[in-house]
């Protein structure tokens, strides 16, 4: 045995690990990845459908629909997050390992903002333009919805750990969460509105990135708490 | 002078139900421990106290004199843990899955070849694990513990599914790792042939 | 110190206080409240706006009040239970949910019932008051949604300790971001800040209620936990021996 295999992996090593393993779970089953995008596109598009092709109508509801949708996709697929590792017994031997809990939690995080709310992100351009968003608000949606989606990970995914293993998972993680991530709706679908209207939008998108901040500083310590519990 | 894993007057409620009490043990270096008892007996919770995923209503265990419930990190960095479910993505492919495994902990070796090639299973490393049979699983799982570099092996029933060419694989990997001065907690319905001082727990 | 603590998260000691502290904190919050209801109903003059009407507040602010309060309670206990293992903490946050939730949707109805008169409409998005009392009550539902799904108790008191200690960080959150989207269009408002003084004759009697939910909700709150703690220890000696005396007595 030498000196280097001596040194245990250290954090950065877990993190990027984690990381790695989930985003290439996804890239075997990239359906888990698209159906959420399908989804997306097609609650965005029940609106029109439903409250007729008025323009005006569309532009101004613009914001608030393809946030709504973009919430209910990553809601979606937010189920699955940590429930094959709890299946498999993964969890077991996360729970078990010698790297922080903390630390792999914020690793499956990052990976599924990676698969879920990235996506996201880039297809939300092509569905702005079909409700008439200029291209300058489209910037600003990208931005709030890259912000949003973060927070919307982090928060997820202390849900997600409480409802792992449990009937009626989706119901009642859908249930837990949106209580919570209604900031997260006001502030995004709202600074968007007000980009559009030409006024000023900035506090919004600094209240978002101060709750993504929040949430990547005390979210993970919550879901590793979460998942030791719905471990036992 | 204490022992390295040590327990005493573990009790363990579940629901409504005391599964045992009174439970105490102690473990040192090239020794196994045998955990025994019928089925629901409580040898599992038992086993998934010790590594701190059940809580015991009274009682704690101590790895080198510290309560593991207070010092995680130092007992988590010395054990590796071997459940019912083979604790590995379905969708990778063997090395896959070993890969991450050598990235979270410190392992004793870096040849993975010379692993597999040790538990006969060299010819699968590059198939999904949901291609192999639940014995050849097993052996997947057995190739953690020979990787990692910890002192302490916790293996809850980890003759299921195996036949009886793997049962000997694992008594002899087991008596490896007692000469190793290593240590072995194991939940086993049926007696092993393990040449090695045994300490026996027999939950009622 | 500490020995005052260890013997209050004893079951049996902790039975025996609540027994003795329930009458006190019921019968003057019951007297407080009869002193309220007739002197807002009666004494207090109309106010100068909203005539008759504004006698609401005497129930809708204390029962708003309290459903803050319950839930920083169930949050607090929760914490509590899940850093110090005490069994009676877990015991006070779940009982404290249904109440909480009983006082939310109080707030909410006599709210509503408020705003008729007052906007011609049973609701009215524009107030972030009754809006994040509304997800108030989602967060409540959550709760208890999470306790109810998870069988085993233990399970379900940490569990539902980790949400309500989230939905604790997130109440200002939400409370803020309601207030900033709502001010973005000028909405009605039911109280503004920095108003008019309050008449004396209007305030007295809202300080009274105010106190005499408390108590009421505190005496609620310790019968509850009361029960809440039979059921967990009901296979427990001193349970048994109570029982036997109870029933010779």
């Amino acid at each position: 045995m030498n000196a280097a295999d001596a040194m245990s992996p250290g954090l950065g090593s877990a993190l990027a690990g984690m990381i790695k393993r989930d985003l290439l779970l996804a890239w075997k089953r990239p359906g888990d990845i698209l159906n959420p995008l399908f989804f997306f596109a097609m609650v965005c598009t029940l609106f029109p459908l439903a409250v007729g092709p008025s323009v005006e109508q569309l532009e101004f509801a613009g914001p608030g629909v393809l946030w709504v949708a973009a919430l209910l996709s990553m809601l979606l697929s937010l189920n699955s997050l940590f429930l094959s590792d709890f299946e498999d017994g993964s969890l077991e031997q996360l729970l078990v390992s010698p790297q922080p809990l903390v630390v792999l939690a914020l690793g499956k995080t990052v990976a599924y903002w990676l698969t879920s709310g990235l996506p996201l992100v880039l297809l939300s351009p092509a569905l702005a333009i079909t409700f008439r968003m200029p291209a300058d608000t489209i910037g600003v949606l990208m931005t709030t919805l890259a912000l949003g989606t973060i927070s919307l990970s982090l928060l997820g995914s202390i849900g997600a750990a409480l409802t792992v293993g449990l009937h009626r998972g989706t119901a009642l993680l859908s249930l837990l969460i949106l209580p919570l991530a209604m900031p997260v709706l006001i502030f995004g679908a709202r600074t968007v509105s007000l980009a559009a209207a030409g006024d000023v939008f900035s506090t919004g998108i600094y209240a978002l990135a101060a709750y993504a901040v929040g949430a990547l500083t005390l979210a993970p310590y919550a879901t590793a708490a979460a998942l030791r519990i719905s471990n036992e | 002078m204490t022992a390295k894993l040590s327990a005493s007057d573990l009790t363990l409620i579940r629901g409504e139900r005391c599964l045992f009490t009174g439970v105490g043990f102690a473990l040192d270096p090239g020794q196994l421990m045998l955990l025994e008892g019928a089925n629901g007996s409580g040898k599992t919770s038992l086993m998934r106290g010790i590594v701190g995923m059940l809580d015991f209503e009274e009682g704690e265990v101590r790895w080198q004199g510290e309560p593991i419930r207070s010092h995680r990190q130092p007992f988590f960095d010395a054990m590796v843990w071997m459940g019912h479910r083979v604790g590995f993505k379905a969708d990778l492919t063997v090395a896959e899955n070993l890969r991450f495994e050598q990235s979270l902990r410190r392992s004793r070796t870096t040849d993975l070849d010379a692993v597999l090639e040790r538990l006969e299973i060299g010819r699968l490393k590059s198939l999904p694990l949901r291609s192999l049979s639940a014995g050849q699983q097993r052996r997947v799982a057995l190739a953690r513990m020979l990787m990692a570099d910890a002192e302490l092996w916790l293996m809850d029933e980890p003759f299921t599914n195996l036949d009886r060419e793997g049962r000997k694989l694992v008594e002899t990997l087991v008596t490896e790792h007692l000469r190793r001065n290593g240590m072995c907690v194991m939940a086993a319905h049926q007696d092993v042939s393990i040449d090695a001082p045994i300490e026996r727990v027999l939950l009622q | 110190m500490w020995t005052w603590f260890h013997k209050l998260a004893s079951p049996p000691h902790f039975y025996a206080l609540a027994d003795k502290l329930i009458p006190w904190l019921s019968v003057p919050g019951y007297l407080l409240i009869a002193y309220g209801v007739y002197a807002g109903l009666f004494i207090a003059p109309e106010d100068y706006q909203q005539g008759d009407a504004f006698r609401i507040i005497y129930v809708h602010v204390p029962s708003a009040y309290l459903s803050m309060l319950a839930y920083m309670i169930m949050a607090i206990a929760g914490g509590i239970g899940l850093i110090w293992r005490m069994k009676l903490a877990h015991a006070v946050a779940a009982s404290c949910a249904p109440l909480g939730a009983s006082f939310t949707f109080l707030a909410l109805a006599t709210g509503s019932i408020w705003g008729r008169p007052m906007w011609g409409t049973w609701w009215e998005w524009g107030d972030p008051r009754l809006t994040s009392e509304l997800i108030l009550l989602f967060l409540y539902f959550g709760y208890m949604a999470l306790r109810g799904a998870i069988d085993d108790t233990a399970k379900a008191d940490k569990a539902s300790a980790v949400l309500a200690l989230v939905g604790a960080v997130n109440v200002p959150i939400i409370h803020f971001s309601v207030e900033w989207w709502s001010s973005l269009h000028q909405g009605p408002t039911l109280i503004k800040e920095g108003g008019p003084a309050i008449d004396p004759g209007m305030l007295y009697p809202l300080l009274a209620m105010i106190f005499g939910f408390s108590l009421v909700f505190g005496g609620m709150l310790l019968r509850r936990v009361r029960t809440e703690v039979l059921r967990r220890e009901s296979r427990t000696r001193w349970v048994k021996d109570m029982m036997l005396q109870s029933q010779e007595g």
